[in-house]
């Protein structure tokens, strides 16, 4: 199980940095969110993957680790804040020089 | 009077120069006058504040004043006055206050004067706080203090690019020196236990013995060697005489490259008595006192002479430090003193000539003595100070040195050398003080002088005459007039009792005398025979240590830029290369260095089919997104898919809350993307190029296959965890039984109250980025078909409308109970987002943003203020920020609810998400209100 997780965040992370390495804006967009997706697995793991046992106090339960679940938690909801703000700079930066390369107009 | 102690009348000497400082400024306008007096006051002042605690430190005691600042980095503001800095202060405030007057007579009187003398205000509190200072790091502040002010004080006249290259250069090479000052600092602290001087003074045999005592001397000697200018560092103070004379006076003779030779002295008894030392600082010494004599002799400006010989007089000092004997200690001290009373008058004197006539050119400058006779002569006493001539002060400074040479045990079997070398270095001294008053008094008429010159202001000349005297004075009767003051700082120096020594002008015939009849008569002679030795000297190539400096300088600034340029081309791409690059570069190397401590195969969960499969559909969409990326509709659905893959997980490994969350999110990231597709232009991009792929299928798979490898290794290493205390905690410490939500607003909430900053920072930015921008909104898709132009769907509509109240009970339900509960505030928040926009895409904009708050700014205001509020709530109840309190309330139909003010802080919490989720996403969607139309193509 460990190991298909692992296999998971690699992959995830591979498929993250090819397609923010690409020109376009979009292929960049939907990089950096597989690679938000990686990210959170692998805190997630940190904390090792347990079944059946949610954070919940409750009687003679057991749990596992709720630390890095925070962390994922918010990790998540900034990651959408930090996709949103990649979205509309790559519509800003349409509308200025109307394209969608990454990068700076060289020469007109 | 209690208060007035002695310890407060020591703190306030630096205390009143540095708050006095912009007083000259401010008193500008009232002319110069008033801005000289100013300064002068406040010279005058530190002066009377020294004068009650002088009898003590020529008493040989050691006033300590104490106020902690810093103590944890063993920095604490200090002072401490013994014989010492009592010389060196007043060496400061009395040749300080004899240059604020000269330089109101030499300053244009077009110049207000209120700049120069602020920044000598400044320089002077530095310079005073350098020799008072008790702790290390406070004396290492105030040596870069002076520094600093020393550089404006030398490009004062900033219009002349001689200033500023001297200035620059100084800076340079005293800053550079105080970096390794600092780094000898904090060593020198390290071996000694404390930066406090009385304890690093008394711990000289255990500095000495310690492994890191040479390192630790030679950086301190780097520092002190730069400040002073001595050899291979002086080559700052020839270019730093573009200052105005007034500054060289001060800084360049008397006060700043002392500092130097101060630390020398400071830090004799813990620094002092070893080999490495004696040669170290006595080779720099000697080697500067003869190299910067013999070049001395072949300067041609009057001030450049001048420097070069304080270079070499401070080299002899640097020498007798060096000599390592009690007695040469006091003879360098002794000659600390002599050399900043002849020096400074000669700087003025050299000031004079170059008011006057224009120009400090001693080939043109010839005659003086006949135009301005009675500043010759005293410029001529001066110089014979210099050169060492009896009944002068520099005469008895220089004996003693000759005596040391002569009885120094060091060199047994070649007793001869050290004689011979000092008495070489006295006819160098001789010769170029022959030359400076031969050439520029006598030697026939001056030549083509660009003013006529006369004798200068009566006040002009006031400061010369009085240091004149004190030369004099000092050289016929040491023992009355400079006798205690040695005594005093000397014994400081030291930290020992004083060697027996007599000051006296007559020791009777001995070897030292001998020395200095050949030395007069030597110096005569290598003048006499000028001509050869200059034409000798004109064909040497030449030395340019500054255009060399500048010319590293440019080299170094013309690097960096090519550096920059080569880096920083504007193109994304290769930023993103680089950094991952250097992150798979890093996370390898840490990887493949760190100790294996893992051991064996992650014990964990046993794979089960749900997981499986949920896991194989994820690899699946990511795969598929990222080989069909170029189809934008498909490979959004296969990130959707990917994202809810991943949700599934979350649920699988016993995180529900973090599913609810993943769930909610996905939904506004489709939302998000499709909007955001629909705009960018659909035009296939060119395909990567087949090195470029390469490169970065290649960067893609070394940091996947890196990141799955540290997570295997992670996986199989021994839990290690704090979260025992969470879960322990939970009930009792934050009133909920969902650990995650107690953690996020409770435990952890400050770290919370800064995401949500951050969320509400994107809302910001949403209004700066979409505010009136207007995007070409296309009508057919890249295959020609139109849009449908049947916008929303009744069913769909109808349908929104039905599920909005129920989804938002569901929202505020989840709200609640997040507390014990998977839910909370961030849940709870993304779903109402999602019911809202929901409405958005059933409705339309039109139909639906008039019935939302119109200002989301204030919502985001309200939310940061909830949460950041019941933070500061307990405050009153005198405990730290965001502590919770918590108790049971029966509830109608909820029943037993336990409220916890944290679910405020929740509710914070919700109220941002919301605000951020559903500005940004109708921020997006009323872009198609104001968007242009396409031109169509015929």
């Amino acid at each position: 199980m460990e190991a298909l997780l692992a296999t998971a965040v690699g992959v995830l992370t591979a498929c993250g940095v090819f397609l923010i390495l690409r020109a376009r804006t979009f292929p960049v967009l939907l990089g950096l969110t597989l690679l938000s997706y990686a990210v959170n697995l692998f805190l997630f793991a940190s904390g090792r993957l347990r079944l059946g046992a949610p954070p919940l106090i409750r009687a003679g339960g057991s749990y596992t680790d709720p630390l890095p679940q925070a962390l994922v938690l918010t990790a998540i909801v900034i990651g959408f804040g930090m996709t949103a703000y990649l979205a509309m700079l790559a519509l800003r930066a349409l509308s200025e020089s109307g394209g969608d390369h990454v990068d700076v107009a060289k020469e007109p | 009077m209690n208060w007035l102690n002695s310890s407060v009348l020591l703190a306030a000497i630096p205390a009143t120069a540095f708050a006095a400082f912009p007083v000259p400024l401010l008193l500008q306008r009232h002319g110069r006058v008033t801005a000289a007096v100013a300064t002068a006051a406040v010279m005058a002042s530190c002066l009377a504040l020294l004068l009650p605690l002088a009898p003590a430190a020529f008493a040989g005691g050691t006033e300590i004043a104490r106020l902690a600042w810093l103590p944890a980095y063993g920095l604490d503001l200090s002072l401490r006055l013994d014989g010492l800095g009592l010389l060196f202060c007043l060496l400061i405030l009395g040749i300080g206050l004899l240059v604020v007057l000269y330089a109101a007579w030499y300053l244009p009187a077009s110049d207000r004067l209120g700049r120069f003398y602020s920044i000598l205000l400044l320089f002077m509190a530095a310079m005073l706080g350098v020799v008072l200072s008790e702790n290390l790091l406070l004396l290492l502040v105030f040596w870069e203090l002076t520094s600093l002010s020393s550089f404006l004080l030398v490009a004062y006249q900033s219009e002349k690019y001689e200033s500023r290259i001297g200035a620059r250069l100084a800076l340079a090479v005293t800053g550079g020196g105080g970096l390794a000052l600092l780094a000898g600092i904090l060593l020198l602290g390290h071996i000694a236990g404390s930066y406090e001087l009385s304890v690093i003074l008394a711990a000289g045999e255990r500095i000495r013995a310690h492994a890191l005592y040479a390192p630790t001397l030679i950086l301190i000697l780097l520092g002190a060697f730069t400040k002073s200018a001595q050899f291979p560092f002086h080559f700052w103070l020839p270019s730093a005489m573009a200052a105005p004379t007034p500054v060289s006076a001060y800084l360049h003779s008397a006060t700043m490259v002392k500092a130097g030779v101060f630390l020398l002295a400071r830090l004799y008894p813990a620094l002092g008595s070893s080999d490495l030392w004696f040669w170290l600082v006595g080779g720099t010494g000697a080697v500067t006192l003869v190299y910067a004599a013999a070049t001395a002799l072949f300067r041609n400006d009057i001030k450049g002479l001048l420097a070069y010989s304080t270079i070499s007089h401070l080299g002899l000092i640097t020498l007798l430090f060096g000599l390592d004997t009690p007695l040469s200690v006091v003879a360098g001290v002794f000659h600390i003193i002599n050399h900043a009373i002849f020096k400074a008058s000669l700087f003025m004197a050299a000031g004079v000539i170059d008011h006057e006539c224009g120009t400090r050119d001693m080939r043109r400058v010839n005659g003086m003595f006949r135009v301005m006779p009675i500043t010759a002569t005293l410029a001529i006493i001066a110089a014979g100070s210099m050169a060492g001539v009896p009944l002068l002060n520099g005469f008895l400074s220089k004996e003693m040195f000759f005596a040391e040479t002569v009885t120094y045990p060091q060199f047994e079997p070649l007793g001869w050398a050290l004689p011979l070398f000092a008495t070489i270095a006295g006819m160098l001294a001789v010769a170029y003080s022959s030359r400076f008053i031969h050439d520029v008094f006598f030697n026939g008429e001056p030549i083509d002088l660009p003013r006529q010159p006369h004798e200068p202001p009566r006040w002009m000349r006031a400061p010369i005459e009085l240091l004149v005297l004190l030369c004099l004075l000092v050289g016929v009767a040491p023992g009355w007039t400079v006798g205690p003051l040695l005594d005093a700082a000397a014994g400081a120096a030291l930290q020992a009792p004083l060697p027996d020594f007599h000051l006296a002008l007559w020791h009777g015939f001995n070897k030292p005398l001998l020395m200095s009849v050949l030395a007069l008569a030597g110096g005569v002679l290598i003048y006499a025979f000028r001509r050869p030795l200059f034409a000798w000297q004109d064909q040497l190539p030449p030395m340019h240590p500054r255009t060399a400096f500048e010319r590293f300088y440019r080299a170094l600034a013309a690097g960096a830029r090519r550096n920059v340029a080569r880096l920083d081309n504007g193109s994304l791409q290769r930023y993103c290369a680089l950094l991952i690059a250097f992150v798979v570069l890093l996370g390898g190397w840490a990887f493949f260095s760190g100790a294996d401590d893992a051991g064996g195969q992650p014990a964990g969960q046993a794979a089960d089919e749900a997981a499986v499969g949920t896991l194989l559909v994820l690899l699946l969409g990511a795969l598929g997104a990222t080989a069909l990326y170029r189809e934008r509709l498909l490979a959004v659905i296969l990130v959707s898919i990917v994202g809810l893959s991943v949700t599934l997980t979350f649920i699988r490994f016993s995180a529900p809350d973090l599913a609810l969350t993943q769930l909610a999110v996905e939904t506004g990231t489709i939302v998000l993307m499709l909007l955001v597709l629909y705009y960018l232009p659909a035009r296939n991009a060119p395909k990567s190029s087949a090195p470029r792929l390469i490169r970065d299928l290649l960067l893609a798979l070394l940091s996947g296959g890196g990141l799955a490898l540290v997570t295997l290794r992670m996986l199989a290493a021994p839990v290690d965890t704090l979260s025992g205390f969470y879960l322990q905690q939970a009930v009792p410490g934050g009133g909920g039984a969902n650990v995650v939500n107690v953690i996020l607003v409770d435990f952890r909430g400050f770290d919370t109250l800064g995401e949500i900053t951050v969320l509400a920072m994107v809302a910001l930015a949403s209004h700066a980025l979409l505010d009136r921008l207007t995007l070409i909104a296309p009508r057919r898709d890249p295959d020609g078909r139109a849009w449908a132009s049947e916008a929303h769907p009744l069913f769909l509509s109808m349908l929104a409308r039905l599920l909005l109240p129920l989804a938002l009970t569901v929202s505020v339900y989840v709200l609640l109970r997040g507390h014990n509960l998977p839910g909370g505030g961030f849940v709870a928040g993304l779903i109402t987002s999602v019911a809202l926009v929901t409405q958005y895409l059933a409705n339309g904009i039109g139909a639906v943003q008039p019935r939302l708050p119109r200002q989301p700014v204030r919502l985001l205001a309200l939310g940061l203020l909830l949460a950041a509020g019941i933070g500061v709530a307990s405050w009153p109840f005198g405990r730290p920020f965001l502590t919770s309190a918590h108790g049971h309330v029966r509830l109608p139909l909820l029943g037993d609810v336990e409220l916890a003010s944290a679910m405020v802080f929740d509710l914070g919490v919700y109220i941002v998400v919301v605000t951020v989720v559903v500005s940004v996403l109708s921020g997006l969607g009323q872009l198609s209100l104001r968007a242009r139309q396409p031109v169509e193509e015929a």
